[in-house]
């Protein structure tokens, strides 16, 4: 088992959710989006300049950028 | 009876929204916040209206689309809801349903794409989710309009019955006793506020803010409920956001186990991949994004937008010709006709020319936002826009913005949140509009006819360069607060709707000419009378003596500073107000030239030099937008005050930065 943030996960890999970081409504809007712990989620692709990434998860894709993804602990598959 | 239309943005809430109305609907704005707000009656129901609130994910109160729901819901109390649900991503539509259901108002699902789901080999037990949610479901496909009319029967039904909410308990354990202590805690309060009990004391335990406020909870009380958080917190090992967020998904997670069959990959989604392939491709996206907008300016500011605007206004020349000559059999009074055909009707219908391209410009731009192509050009292009503190979405208005500003405002209201609206609104007259090209390309003519090239590019690319900086000072000055999060769904592709990109070029279109009859028509009027009357109203002859020149003479002193004092070039730059195009032809007029181009330039020799004729044009380029556009801002910033603001603010920076290239200029020439 190998912590990392999310921001470090290659594409087409998995993981878990571990811990969400960041505040207010950032933080608010990562949760309702479906980011909660022990929720699966896979790098889906990297933006032409190499951020925002985006993510496949609960069925849907999302993107966000590195900067908040590093605020997401997760844990590799 | 009124209800309210609910659900997650891209899950067709729009679609449905015109099957229940059909075209009887209209668009106003809630109070405050430029979010577009509805409404309708529903078709077959005379006395049912419903009204289409802002897609939204969570009734958290951080977006001016969730504060906006919110306070319809709490405070306009509406008789229903339809809660629209995509039974193809059914866990994260579920999480705004649950929260709903907190507000005890009866409540309808109408379970959308249903088709899509069963055509995949999807399943979904639909009386068993009625029975563990306690309100009624409906399955229905809202782009084929099927099962529309089971719903709105069920909706009145169920209305009429007032059928609230059954009691569920969606939250376990810790978080459940919390809601419990705190609902016990606080329901004198909620019951004299009008506000539901659950809903109101799950937002107290998120830390709401505005619920704090909203309730009058006093400080006893407040310390109790920090005390019951922090116990809850201790105990669940999350905090308290998390901690509710987590139960709910939860909850839907253990629901969908038990009664959903996740479909396969659908049809959709696999189409969604492979045009993603190429359209979000590493190296690709960037050339085909520039390639789609290329296109959208050629069509609608090139080619047929053009022919369309000449055949527009040959019309609208024509029929101001019939009125005019119907003026003159009927000899009316010449300066009434003057009023009429040279203020009113040239004004207005020089405005009004603008329409074909307008028009063409929301049909392709909706095209874009309903096919679900403008989330990837934010995904695309949004390291770009970062450093000023907005998001990828405002790329597209301000590259519009180098077309014609009033568009590229309007269609700021596709962005989220209230904050990047605004500053993408004071950005967008910094994208050189293409009436300056009249301008440039005239001076360039006269000034610079071996670097013409240069000049332009210069312009434009100071325009844009200039504009960074002042996003850069407002971001850090007027927009400290909190940006919008940039956690973005990426939806399906699907192909757009021709009814709702239709009823949307008509909304755009309705705007567009209420304005040209009101305000444009007011400024037409102010403008036809400062140049025809001098100032002790007599009706002049020769635009030199008019009052606008005398406005001209008294404002030139302003202008020496900067390079050009000279007060034929301070009458043209306020002409300049009604349209950029007319700063040309004003030249024209004073310099007593009958628009003969060769003419013209020479003459301007006369009062330009090169350096100064340079300073014209950045200021040109710079100061107050034209009347039509702000107008706009006026709408779209939602007050005359800001709108003066931007007036004053634009031509304070066009001085400053003219003041600055003259000087400069000065001293290396």
């Amino acid at each position: 088992m190998i912590l990392l943030t999310l921001d470090q996960l290659e594409i087409g890999r998995e993981a878990m959710i571990i811990a969400v970081g960041g505040q207010g409504g950032l933080r608010r809007r990562l949760l309702d989006m479906g980011l909660t712990p022990h929720t699966k989620v896979r790098i889906r692709k990297v933006a032409p300049m190499g951020d925002p990434i985006e993510l496949t998860l609960r069925g849907y894709e999302l993107t966000l950028r590195l900067e908040d993804a590093r605020k997401i602990e997760i844990e590799e598959l | 009876m009124n209800f309210a239309l609910i659900g997650n943005p891209n899950c067709g809430k729009t679609t449905l929204f015109n099957q229940l109305t059909g075209s009887k609907q209209h668009v106003g704005n809630f109070p405050g916040v430029t979010v577009d707000k509805k409404e309708g009656s529903i078709r077959k129901q005379e006395d049912a209206t419903v009204v289409d609130l802002p897609g939204i994910y969570s009734l958290s109160p951080y977006t001016s689309e969730e504060i906006v729901t919110r306070d319809f819901l709490i405070r306009e109390h509406p008789d229903g809801i339809i809660n629209i649900v995509d039974a193809s991503n059914i866990e994260r539509n579920l999480y705004l349903t649950l929260q709903l259901l907190d507000l005890e108002i009866p409540t309808i699902v109408a379970l959308n794409m249903m088709d899509v789901v069963t055509a995949n080999g999807g399943k979904i037990d639909i009386k068993g989710m009625e029975k563990k949610l306690g309100i009624p479901i409906i399955p229905i496909s809202a782009s084929k309009n099927q099962g529309v009319d089971d719903l709105i029967t069920r909706a009145v039904q169920m209305v009429r019955k007032k059928e609230i909410p059954e009691k569920r308990d969606f939250c376990s354990g810790d978080v459940h006793r919390a809601i419990h202590s705190t609902a016990h805690l606080i329901e004198e309060e909620a019951r004299s506020h009008g506000v539901a009990l659950k809903f109101a004391s799950i937002k107290l335990i998120e830390g709401d803010e505005k619920m704090m406020k909203e309730l009058e909870i006093q400080e006893p009380e407040q310390d109790i409920i920090h005390h019951i958080v922090d116990d809850m917190e201790f105990h669940c090992g999350m905090d308290r956001e998390a901690a509710l967020a987590d139960s709910r998904y939860q909850y839907i997670e253990k629901l969908c186990s038990e009664l959903v069959v996740k479909p396969h990959e659908t049809l959709g989604q696999k189409r969604s991949v492979k045009i993603d392939r190429i359209l979000t491709h590493r190296i690709f996206a960037i050339p085909i994004f520039l390639g789609i907008m290329v296109f959208i300016f050629w069509i609608t500011f090139g080619v047929v937008g053009s022919t369309l605007s000449d055949w527009f206004s040959a019309g609208i020349d024509y029929l101001v010709g019939l009125a005019d000559s119907g003026l003159q059999t009927l000899q009316v009074n010449e300066t009434l006709r003057g009023l009429l055909i040279d203020g009113v009707c040239s004004g207005v219908g020089s405005v009004l020319s603008f329409l074909p391209t307008i028009v063409l410009l929301f049909f392709l731009l909706s095209i874009l936002e309903d096919s679900g192509y403008m989330a990837r050009v934010a995904f695309v292009m949004d390291r770009l826009l970062r450093k000023i503190g907005l998001s990828g979405r405002s790329f597209v208005p301000m590259l519009i913005g180098f077309g014609c500003s009033v568009p590229a405002i309007m269609a700021t209201r596709t962005l989220s949140g209230d904050r990047d609206r605004k500053l993408t609104i004071l950005l967008v007259p910094f994208m050189s509009c293409s009436a300056k090209l009249p301008i440039y390309a005239m001076f360039t003519a006269a000034f610079f006819e071996e670097y013409r090239a240069l000049v332009m590019v210069s312009l434009y690319v100071g325009g844009v360069l200039i504009g960074i900086l002042c996003g850069l000072v407002m971001k850090k000055l007027m927009f400290s607060g909190e940006p919008v999060p940039f956690v973005m769904e990426l939806p399906e592709y699907r192909m757009p709707a021709a009814q709702s990109v239709l009823l949307h070029m008509w909304d755009r279109a309705k705007a567009f000419m209420k304005k040209a009859f009101t305000v444009i028509f007011v400024a037409s009027i102010i403008i036809w009378f400062l140049q025809s009357f001098d100032i002790r109203f007599n009706l002049v002859s020769d635009s030199r003596d008019s009052m606008l020149a005398d406005l001209g003479h008294l404002i030139s002193p302003l202008l020496a500073p900067v390079g050009f004092g000279d007060w034929r070039a301070a009458t043209a730059l306020l002409t300049g107000f009604s349209a950029k195009e007319a700063v040309v032809s004003t030249f024209a007029v004073l310099l007593g030239v009958s628009g003969e181009s060769a003419q013209l330039t020479a003459l301007l020799g006369n009062i330009f030099t090169p350096l100064t004729a340079y300073c014209f044009l950045v200021f040109c380029l710079l100061y107050t937008p034209c009347v039509a556009a702000i107008a706009t801002v006026r709408k779209e910033l939602g007050g005359t005050r800001q709108a003066i603001g931007v007036v004053v603010f634009q031509t304070l920076i066009a001085w400053v930065v003219t003041f600055v290239v003259y000087h400069v200029g000065l001293l290396i020439l």
